[in-house]
């Protein structure tokens, strides 16, 4: 298996009705051995801004305090907080830097725009190339059983509570039919005015 | 300065020693996806009709279905010059049951002859997704899935083929209610299953490039077997 898979987890972001969702499991493990079962890999760049890192884990943290470095530079010397968009080609720019040496992180951002709301969600590969649908993205091991779960639960418009329903069970149901993904989950629904996160008891085998 | 091509002689094979290398690739894999879902009375099977290598699809209208008796049915995805010499073996051995024993053999006795099958070309397997449907002997629904070489497991649901991977944790949520807290006992109907299997197989044609066109379902019940068939995307 590629070294991407090496550490092995699963991620989903998608989009609702004035809100988005970003969701991971919590494995660590290499290969088939589970390590812990708290591992961070959703992050905050912002109040309304998250990045999901699977892949390769010294990657993710290496890349996740790249951009938190970039992200805050920005913002100090622009005096302004940095839009979704703006993050994601940021990222994107920084994994083609190293197009022949990649970092092994396949990212996944969700967020709202700082000053409109609007929703946005995207994902890249290892070097940056970005998709940017409007239902959902995808990524980690479990990626072609998150992809059959959203491509069947997922609908336009989804209020807060139903999004969060429907990403926990498309993620659950996913990476239990994946080895080296899940050992618990953690969702999170960002709308305007808050952030909920929810950790998610899910069987541990 | 030109590239140096010193130290470099030419290789003519005819008056060369070193052993001849010859490549021969047997398999092709042709796609295509198996869903069938079991109930208390009845049996549920559907396969798209996409055959395909590569970037190419060679048809948009092959039945994977093949109906071994009144209530067998087995659906093969994979290598498909595969699924038909395995397919074509298995009805001659179902003639031949009949004809020695004077009786049909039932899906429990195929389930296990198609196991010995597959297992008996262990070093040279037929690479086949298979997904064996019917009903046992007291009229109960069942699906049998193996592995190429011959490892089956019982189960009263399974996706298989290309898509398998985006279909099985659907099934399991929507079929096997895993991971839900409230569930009503609502007994499953061959109208739900047949429903189940039309939308996981929408939704696999949005994502898996080997699967689409159309589906083909069998629907096994004492009465016979009942053919549906319904269209999907053709992109």
């Amino acid at each position: 298996m590629s070294i991407l898979g090496y550490n092995g987890g699963a991620m989903v972001a998608m989009k609702g009705d004035k809100c988005v969702s970003i969701a991971a499991d919590k494995r660590f493990g290499i290969q088939a051995q589970t390590i812990t079962c708290d591992f961070k890999k959703v992050f905050d760049m912002g109040p309304r801004l998250y990045v999901g890192l699977p892949g390769l884990a010294t990657d993710v943290q290496t890349v996740m305090e790249k951009l938190r470095f970039r992200k805050n530079l920005y913002e100090l010397k622009e005096n302004r907080t940095m839009t979704p968009e703006v993050f994601g080609a940021m990222l994107s720019s920084m994994l083609y830097e190293k197009r022949f040496g990649p970092f092994f992180v396949e990212p996944v951002i969700a967020g709202l725009h700082p000053t409109t709301h609007e929703p946005f969600i995207c994902n890249m590969d290892l070097i940056g190339c970005i998709n940017q649908p409007d239902d959902f993205v995808v990524g980690g091991t479990a990626s072609a059983q998150l992809y059959g779960m959203c491509e069947a639960l997922w609908e336009p418009n989804l209020g807060p509570e139903d999004l969060f329903e429907t990403t926990a069970q498309a993620l659950i149901n996913a990476f239990d039919r994946d080895a080296i993904s899940g050992w618990g989950a953690t969702v999170y629904i960002i709308e305007k005015d808050k952030v909920t996160v929810r950790d998610i008891k899910t069987r541990m085998d | 300065m030109s590239l140096s091509m010193e130290g470099i002689r030419p290789h003519y094979p005819d008056y060369s020693n070193a052993p001849m290398q010859r490549h021969f690739s047997p398999y092709a894999d042709n796609g295509g996806s198996v869903v069938a879902i079991a109930g208390d009375d009845f049996v549920v099977i559907g396969a798209d009709t996409r055959l395909s290598a590569g970037f190419s699809i060679y048809t948009r209208d092959q039945n994977k279905l093949f109906p071994l008796s009144k209530t067998t049915v087995l659906g093969c995805a994979g290598c498909w010059c595969d699924t038909l010499t395995l397919t074509r073996i298995l009805t001659s051995r179902m003639q031949m049951y009949q004809q020695e024993h004077n009786k049909t053999m039932s899906t429990v006795a195929c389930a296990q002859m198609l196991s010995t099958m597959l297992y008996y070309k262990r070093f040279f397997p037929y690479y086949i997704s298979n997904v064996l449907v019917g009903l046992d002997n007291e009229g109960k629904g069942c699906v049998y899935s193996y592995d190429p070489i011959g490892h089956c497991e019982k189960a009263t649901y399974k996706a298989g083929g290309s898509a398998g991977a985006l279909l099985q944790p659907l099934l399991d949520n929507q079929i096997g209610l895993k991971n839900m807290e409230i569930i009503g006992d609502s007994k499953l109907t061959i109208e739900k299953a047949t429903n189940i299997i039309k939308d996981v197989f929408i939704s696999a044609a949005e994502r898996d490039i080997y699967t689409g066109d159309s589906v083909i379902i069998n629907i096994i019940t004492k009465e016979g077997i009942k053919d549906d068939k319904f269209e999907l995307r053709k992109d």
